[in-house]
């Protein structure tokens, strides 16, 4: 093959409307006669609508329609489960309106649709909501007490909870040299995007038609609910795709707003643009993270682990949203990670509270598993006086011992296997990166700061879900189109698709223009999220491009009245010496005969999930009078099977630390006694800037291929960030040796370290 | 409702004149008035920096200042950047070093640096960071923004004014 794109820092496709300020995100979008969305939302955690009065509002010039839920003539429908659809959750699901109780602040209550967006936020001053307020439940703990439902018909505030486990672990804790058991915590965060969400509705009056802008992430999944919910024939919706400023696992699932916009379109007869301002996008969008987990270790004296068992509780926020029970599953079942835990036991629990419900966000569970697994690591390793890098070598799966069965770890998830890989090299050349062994934990009296060094492992699935769709079209000018039924949320789909295509077809990538996501492009689709587009996406369209050079062969052999196995196909072109035909003119030669040169691609992987893994490390300086933490220099090993383009690979990885580094320090949602939320601006909601940025080297390692695939792909969007807090955290812990400090609560903010260290000072 | 008011304004080297409330803020005007929805918005209270503009040279929030505020100024924003269709030294450097994901921080990002590279045409690292610490990215971890500004400053000490 001659032209080669696979495995090379191709600049992107993209960039070049994003840098002219050209891109068409959600709120650039206009439409003829579009009119502007507001919500009013609830100010209260819990209490009773007694009354919603929107006389005021409907009068005021500008003003097209306020409604709320009881303004509405059919019943509203729930907001549906697509992971983790655990069957208890049915009885906590959300409707788009809060009808009789509002149950979190934030909760959409009225919506007012107006001119403009000045005039509509100006009308929802104009709602008087009157409400008789409940006792709002803010902790697992008194929503485990029962003493207020939030949901009355469901008897409980237990959203669901279960036992999973694999080998004899009461044996294995009976026997042991060495347990311990810890209580961790990873406190309520989130993705936040930095553009907030966005949807514009258009409804045709004449014939049946819901045409939804701002689609993204999983479309035909929504597709197929909102046609349900509108009573329309899936052909009849169509879920376009606009330019999307970051994803992270919370954008483009259904929310409330996905009903009430086209809701407010079909009261209206208008489209209607509805866009996220930021206090509410802090409070309306999925959270997450928000976990507690009582673990417990057993060990030889040689740190070789016997067993594990667990409980983790989530608190899920007022209602079950669409990403059902994933947070915590996933941190239940994440918790052995990659070391050989011969037994393991967990009960899960999934808790109701006053919050804004809770979501994915980049790493879901795997973040908080790898925080609270790697801290007991060290934990342990500390107790038995063994060096971490060398308890962590000891009880990491072999290459041998792979692929590894981990069991039914999530009741309904088929039973899952760890592929193939060598977790100890992961280590190793992290090690050999950092420098682990001539690294000396120090306090330097000059700047009194104590500098350490932490490491953590980690393994990640990628790649699941619904097959993904591709199809390839020569045009007769020459380009070529690619669309896929996946989305893009900014992370360069386009031109790792045009990458493969141009480098299946031999042609130059300039020729590729890569249409995503809306449902309109390809019959279906599987969408974005679980690191799995190049996987998905990419061979799909391998297989598409495949196809397109036999078809092109066919049409050449007809030209040449001769057999296709007699043509070969080189640079783009279709050669029977010394003759050719390009990919051009066979596509005008096949519009000549009413046919087009393209072909249609599925790629499945059968839900069979590959796993990456690798390991981090972080270099620290802690400032003992201030509390304050610096992260001064960091590295990470992540197994990728395949690089497609090294430069977005390296931006994945980075970007995922310093998200995780958020995750780690500031990202904090934060609720008082009454259930309000304090943080609900960037003012008080903090996240990373370039002030403190460390020395980052991310290394992906290509040594283990997956056999998952043809290509050979691993997801890469989640390894940066899953062990950030694990890594940090023991770097911190291991700092504070000498003052006794637990590092297992997150965010690890230089007050709460302050504090500690004061007090650690006082006992001295 | 507020005022209604004849304003004229001047944006990448052209005049515009349009009619607005008095309470429209700059931000809004350029994106749905002059419909140069370039400049985003992803705070609307002033910490975010996506809304960034170069008023006289200087950066400035656009979500925070009034439209009529900005009249007598010489605004320029992400869609003036570019001459003649030709990236500029610095949207070439973020081309080149990766320095933008999914790109609704990049016009910010970009007004921020121009202002930084005019005032200071030879930054530090840390001159860079600093400067574009009051610009929020959520995906790229930024360490190529700063790496594509320090390039570009390299970039236009070489190449022509
Ligand atoms: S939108 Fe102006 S600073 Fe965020
Ligand atoms: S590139 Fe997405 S916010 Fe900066």
């Amino acid at each position: 093959m001659s032209k080669s794109y696979i495995g090379k820092s191709i600049r992107r496709l993209e960039d070049k409307r994003f840098l002219t300020g050209t891109g068409k995100y959600i709120d650039d979008v206009k439409l003829p006669g579009m009119a502007s969305m507001a919500i009013l939302r609830s100010p209260h955690a819990h209490a009773f609508i007694t009354k919603i009065d929107m006389k005021s509002a409907r009068a005021m010039e500008g003003v097209i329609d306020v409604f709320c839920a009881n303004d509405l003539e059919d019943e509203l429908p729930e907001i549906p489960l697509r992971l983790a659809p655990f069957t208890d959750f049915q009885r906590f699901l959300q409707k788009p309106l809060a009808n009789k109780k509002v149950r979190y602040v934030g909760e959409p209550v009225a919506v007012v649709v107006a001119e403009d967006r000045y005039i509509a936020e100006d009308a929802l001053e104009l709602i008087c909501l009157e409400v008789e307020p409940l006792p709002a439940i803010v902790t697992v703990q008194d929503s485990l007490k029962g003493e207020t439902l939030i949901h009355d018909a469901a008897g409980e505030n237990i959203g669901t909870q279960y036992s999973v486990s694999r080998g004899d672990v009461e044996a294995a804790f009976k026997g042991a040299f060495y347990t311990r058991r810890e209580h961790f915590r990873t406190n309520r965060h989130g993705a936040v995007p930095l553009e907030t969400r966005g949807l514009i509705a258009e409804v045709e009056p004449t014939k049946p038609l819901l045409r939804l802008h701002g689609a993204t992430k999983v479309n035909f999944f929504n597709r197929r609910h909102l046609a349900e919910a509108f009573n329309l024939p899936e052909s009849s919706v169509e879920l376009i795709e606009t330019d999307v400023g970051g994803g992270f696992g919370v954008r483009g699932e259904l929310y409330p707003e996905d009903y009430l916009v086209p809701i407010a379109s079909y009261r209206s007869g208008r489209p209607v643009k509805w866009i996220e301002d930021r206090r509410e996008n802090l409070s309306a969008t999925n959270h997450s993270r928000d976990i507690t987990c009582e673990m417990e270790i057993a060990a030889t004296a040689d740190g070789n682990i016997l067993g594990m068992r667990a409980s983790v509780q989530g608190d899920m926020g007022a209602y079950i949203r669409t990403n059902g029970g994933v947070v915590p599953s996933k941190a239940a079942q994440f918790l052995p990670g990659p070391y050989r835990v011969p037994s393991f036991a967990c009960d899960v629990q999934f808790l109701i509270t006053n919050k804004t419900p809770v979501g994915t966000f980049r790493g879901p569970g795997r973040f908080e598993a790898n925080f609270c697994r790697e801290r007991m690591m060290d934990l342990m390793a500390d107790d038995l006086n063994i060096d971490p890098a060398v308890l962590r070598h000891r009880n990491l799966l072999t290459p041998e011992e792979l692929p590894y069965r981990i069991g039914e770890l999530v009741p309904g998830d088929p039973d899952a296997t760890l592929d193939k890989g060598d977790y100890p090299s992961a280590l190793d050349r992290l090690l050999t990166e950092c420098r682990y062994s001539d690294w000396i934990d120090k306090q330097d009296p000059s700047d009194g700061k104590l500098r350490s060094m932490g490491i953590a492992c980690f393994i990640e699935s990628s790649a699941a879900g619904p097959p993904e769709s591709a199809s390839i079209t020569v045009l007769s000018t020459g380009d070529i189109e690619v669309r896929t039924g996946a989305s893009s949320v900014g992370q360069g789909t386009e031109t790792g698709l045009a990458q493969i295509c141009a480098e299946y077809l031999d042609i130059e990538i300039e020729r590729v223009e890569v249409s995503h996501g809306s449902t309109t492009l390809v019959k279906t689709g599987g969408g974005t999220f679980h690191s799995r587009n190049t996987v998905m996406a990419g061979n799909a369209t391998r297989i598409a491009a495949k196809k397109v050079k036999e078809k092109a062969k066919e049409l050449a052999a007809l030209r040449w009245n001769c057999h296709p196995t007699e043509l070969t196909y080189e640079n783009g072109e279709v050669c029977k010496s010394p003759d050719r035909f390009t990919l051009q003119e066979l596509a005008t030669f096949a519009e000549t005969r009413g046919d087009i040169l393209s072909a249609d691609a599925i790629f499945d992987n059968e839900k069979k999930l590959s796993y990456s893994y690798g390991a981090h490390a972080a270099q620290i300086a802690l400032d003992i009078t201030t509390g304050l933490v610096k992260v001064e220099r960091y590295w990470l090993t992540e197994e990728i099977g395949r690089a497609l383009n090294p430069a977005m690979i390296q931006g994945q990885a980075v970007g995922g630390v310093i998200q995780g580094l958020g995750g780690t320090f500031l990202d904090h949602f934060i609720y008082d006694d009454d259930g309000q939320l304090l943080t609900g601006s960037f003012a008080d909601y903090l996240l990373p800037t370039s002030s403190e940025l460390p020395e980052i080297t991310a290394i992906a390692l290509e040594n283990f291929p997956s056999e998952l695939n043809p290509m050979g792909f691993k997801g890469a969007g989640e390894g940066g960030i899953v062990a950030v807090a694990a890594a940090v955290g023991n770097a911190i812990a291991r700092a504070l040796k000498p003052y006794n400090i637990s590092i297992n609560e997150l965010p690890l903010t230089p007050d709460r370290l302050r504090e500690a260290l004061r007090g650690a000072e006082s006992l001295k | 409702m507020s005022e209604r008011l004849k304003i004229s304004l001047n944006v990448n080297n052209d005049t515009h004149a349009c009619e607005i409330d008095a309470r429209m803020t700059l931000a809004d005007c350029l994106r749905e008035k002059l419909d140069l929805t370039g400049t985003h918005l992803g705070c609307e209270h002033g910490v975010c920096g996506a809304c960034t503009v170069l008023a006289d040279g200087v950066s400035i929030r656009s979500c925070l200042i009034f439209a009529v505020q900005a009249q007598g100024m010489k605004i320029t924003t992400v869609e003036g950047l570019a001459k003649d269709g030709e990236l500029s030294p610095l949207q070439e450097a973020f081309h080149d070093n990766h320095a933008l994901q999914c790109g609704f921080c990049t016009p910010g990002m970009l007004t921020t640096a121009e202002a930084l590279l005019t005032e200071n045409p030879a930054p530090t690292r840390r001159e860079v960071e600093s400067a574009i610490s009051g610009n929020i990215c959520r995906c790229t971890g930024y360490i190529s923004i700063v790496d594509a500004i320090i390039d570009a400053a390299e970039r236009r000490r070489q190449g022509p004014p």
